[in-house]
């Protein structure tokens, strides 16, 4: 049994978890990922480290709440309470070095775990331009912390409730068109978005690594569901990944994945929802 | 006068298996036990017990069943095997102690593993025998996997007084026992009530363990293990790498199982994981787990479920029952046929581009190698096509330890006898050295290996 040694709110319908876990807390790297399983029942869920504190044996997670495991984890386990099951650290780490200028681009709950790739590369030494976009100003978190790792930072909001109006990709487009020397870009979020930003960086040239979450059940390299082609070969994102080069994947296939179990992902979430009925929190 | 048939075992009717997860056979009763007990010929040969890959003293246990002492029987098979009541279900008999069976000159041979099952099963119903621990010897053995190699070295070392803790990447002990072989052929309850019986003899199980992260064979080593067993397994699953493998609606069998065994997606939304199964399914193979695949498809609602196999019936690597049990089920068996293109619609499978093969010269295998047909290619609709042509290596502790050998394939070189590594003080058996195998080989070389162990940890006392 794992301890949720804290839990807040950042935003609706996301929040932020602290698990002890202090094996995994020792060893994880920037760009890792966690497999959690609530309960018996439980499925497994991937999730990528956002912080760890090898003094308290913490590990930071973040979870937006959009299918039934991440509500009933929303609404049911609270801080002290315990997860069954907590495995990692998974897959490969983020290579950091010091490059010079770097761009970390982060959408939506992507910005949970590019985070603490921004930290460490502003630790190693690099110039940290950082990009993050919300749907809106009143689902923004982690602001300041990014504002903290980053020389220069781009808030962009789609309503425009908050910095610039419209998508994370309309400053990369400008800092890259600029002329300014960035010696790679890591862009983390929706697969449209990391799609679209691995689009504008192919016309300039600069090397991107995006982090993908497909749909995977061990996340140790044995089921094989993970797979996504890469340069036209059959990569598992659990053991290969999760970080691949964004000029090399097939979005189209990734998002086509992503979707096969909507159905049943809806039908599990409507359920839990008519069980939990008025005994749902939010 | 000799019985020439094996005494039959009742089972679920085919057409109404085809719809649960029951278990198919239901095992004998105590009197069907004797009877076939009775058909041993207790030869002096017995070369059943060269054909185990344990060595379980055939005659000796089935003499106790024959004379109704089941507590004896089970003591006799337990000294040689920690885990009855799955080799008994699960080992290929037929190519084992019962393909040599002196009584399988002329007639049927003595249904050595139904035996061994009623024992086993006996044994659950009754009181447990825990077997005898040795007194402490002080020497700590760290187990990599808690799958057939690894809970038998485990349960080998522990006897022999020394202390075992096994570390298991998932959240349950029992690798493919659990994740892989289906509820039907191998009810979960009895896995668990085997790795219980480890429990009780003070064997040391933590699961969620990432060895190769959290810490590396060589810190286990020195942090207060003495040695190390991996039996890690054959994980990593192998596609067939040709055109449409990603589309939605093709699994690996390892992800299609472990869903629905581990997971229990069968019991889908009372479990959390889910799976689709269309109304035509194809797997591709022909062992162990095409058939445990193809079966699975049809209890989750395919109306049709074939298996797509490129060599001939003679060649299915399967156990013979597997077969008989699917082709009873209404499986159909499309052989001499090779899958070479899966084709879809919006990223969605719907058919699957096949050719037919035709037998040609012996292969390295000692097989027919399957030669295609120019020109005969043709195409079967379905929703889900499952990939059941083998498994490699599972990567984490051979990517993750430091002067380790392996060969070209990425397995451990590891001495078959003793299962010594490259590395002292490391050893490793099972599907991890050999490649895909079987249950029993897996428990054979932890077996072996536990041997090993108990002398390297002496030698190291001394």
């Amino acid at each position: 049994m794992y301890k949720i040694l804290s839990k807040r709110t950042l935003a609706p319908k996301i929040r932020e978890y602290v698990v002890e876990a202090p094996e995994v807390a020792r060893v994880a790297k920037a760009g890792q990922f966690i497999v959690l399983r609530l309960h018996e029942r439980g499925e497994r869920i991937p999730l990528t480290i956002v912080g760890c504190d090898p003094a308290t044996g913490g590990v930071t997670l973040v979870v937006q709440e959009v299918g039934k495991s991440t509500q009933e984890m929303g609404d049911r386990f609270h801080e002290g309470d315990s997860i069954l099951d907590f495995a990692g650290p998974l897959g490969e780490p983020s290579e950091i070095e010091n490059l010079g200028t770097v761009l970390c681009v982060g959408g939506g709950v992507g910005i949970a775990p590019i985070y603490p790739i921004a930290r460490a590369l502003k630790e190693a030494g690099n110039t940290v331009i950082g990009i993050i976009g919300y749907r809106s100003r009143d689902l923004m978190f982690y602001h300041a912390e990014f504002d903290a790792v980053c020389d220069e930072l781009h808030v962009m909001t789609n309503d425009g409730s908050f910095g610039g109006k419209g998508f994370v990709s309309d400053p990369l487009r400008e800092i890259l068109a600029s002329g300014r020397e960035v010696a790679r870009v890591w862009t983390i979020g929706p697969a449209i978005m990391m799609k679209v930003c691995s689009e504008i960086t192919r016309e300039f040239g600069v090397p991107t690594i995006v982090s993908l979450n497909s749909v995977m059940i061990d996340g140790t390299g044995m089921c094989g569901g993970c797979r996504v082609d890469v340069d036209g070969v059959a990569k598992f994102a659990c053991v290969d990944g999760p970080e691949f080069d964004g000029h090399q994947v097939d979005f189209d296939l990734l998002m086509s994945r992503q979707g096969y179990f909507a159905h049943e992902e809806a039908c599990s979430l409507d359920r839990y929802l008519a069980e939990a009925g008025e005994g749902a929190s939010t | 006068m000799i019985v020439e048939k094996q005494i039959p075992m009742r089972e679920q009717a085919p057409d109404v298996r085809g719809r649960n997860f029951d278990e198919v056979p239901l095992g004998y009763s105590e009197d069907e036990a004797v009877l076939e007990a009775e058909r041993c010929l207790q030869c002096k040969t017995a070369p059943c017990v060269d054909g185990c890959p344990v060595g379980i003293d055939i005659p000796g246990f089935i003499e106790h069943v024959k004379n109704r002492r089941h507590a004896q029987a089970i003591a006799v098979l337990k000294q040689d095997n920690a885990l009855p009541a799955i080799c008994g279900r699960v080992c290929p008999q037929e190519n084992q102690c019962q393909g040599v069976c002196t009584l399988g000159v002329r007639f049927e041979p003595v249904a050595i593993g139904r035996l061994e099952r009623f024992c086993a099963d006996w044994e659950a119903e009754h009181e447990a025998c825990c077997p005898e621990i040795a007194p402490d010897t002080g020497k700590r053995v760290a187990i990599i996997g808690a799958g057939p190699a690894g809970l038998t070295a485990a349960g080998e070392l522990r006897k022999l007084g020394h202390a075992v803790t096994v570390l298991e990447l998932l959240h349950e002990a029992g690798g493919v026992l659990m994740y892989g072989i289906p509820e039907f052929r191998l009810p979960k309850a009895i896995v668990r009530r085997e790795i219980d019986a480890l429990r009780a003899m003070g064997v040391e199980i933590e699961v969620n363990k990432v060895v190769g992260q959290i810490y590396t064979v060589d810190e286990l080593l020195e942090n207060g293990y003495d040695a190390v067993f991996i039996g890690t397994g054959a994980g990593l699953p192998r596609f067939l790498g040709i055109p449409g493998e990603s589309l939605n609606g093709v699994y690996s069998a390892n992800e299609f199982l472990t869903r629905t065994n581990l997971m229990g997606a069968y019991r889908f939304p009372e479990y959390d994981t889910p799976i689709r199964v269309g109304e035509r399914v194809v797997t591709v193979g022909g062992g162990n787990v095409a058939m445990d695949s193809s079966r699975t498809a049809l209890r989750l609602g395919a109306k049709e479920s074939i298996i797509v196999y490129r060599r001939s019936e003679e060649e299915l690597p399967a156990r013979a029952e597997e077969v008989h049990h699917a082709k009873e089920e209404g499986i159909r068996f499309q052989l001499l046929t090779n899958p070479i293109e899966f084709v879809g619609e919006d990223g969605r499978l719907t058919g699957v581009r096949c050719i037919r093969m035709e037998l040609g010269e012996p292969d390295e295998s000692g097989r027919r190698r399957p030669v295609p047909i120019e020109g005969s290619e043709f195409v079967i609709e379905i929703d889900n096509a499952i990939i059941a042509i083998g498994n490699g290596p599972h990567p984490l502790i051979p990517q993750t330890t430091d002067d380790l050998e392996l060969n070209r394939w990425g397995n451990i070189v590891a001495d078959p006898e003793t299962g010594q590594t490259s590395k002292p003080g490391v050893f490793a058996g099972g599907d991890i050295v050999t490649g895909a195998a079987t249950v029993i080989e897996a428990m054979g070389a932890g077996k072996r290996a536990s041997v090993a162990i108990d002398a390297f940890l002496k030698g190291d006392a001394a």
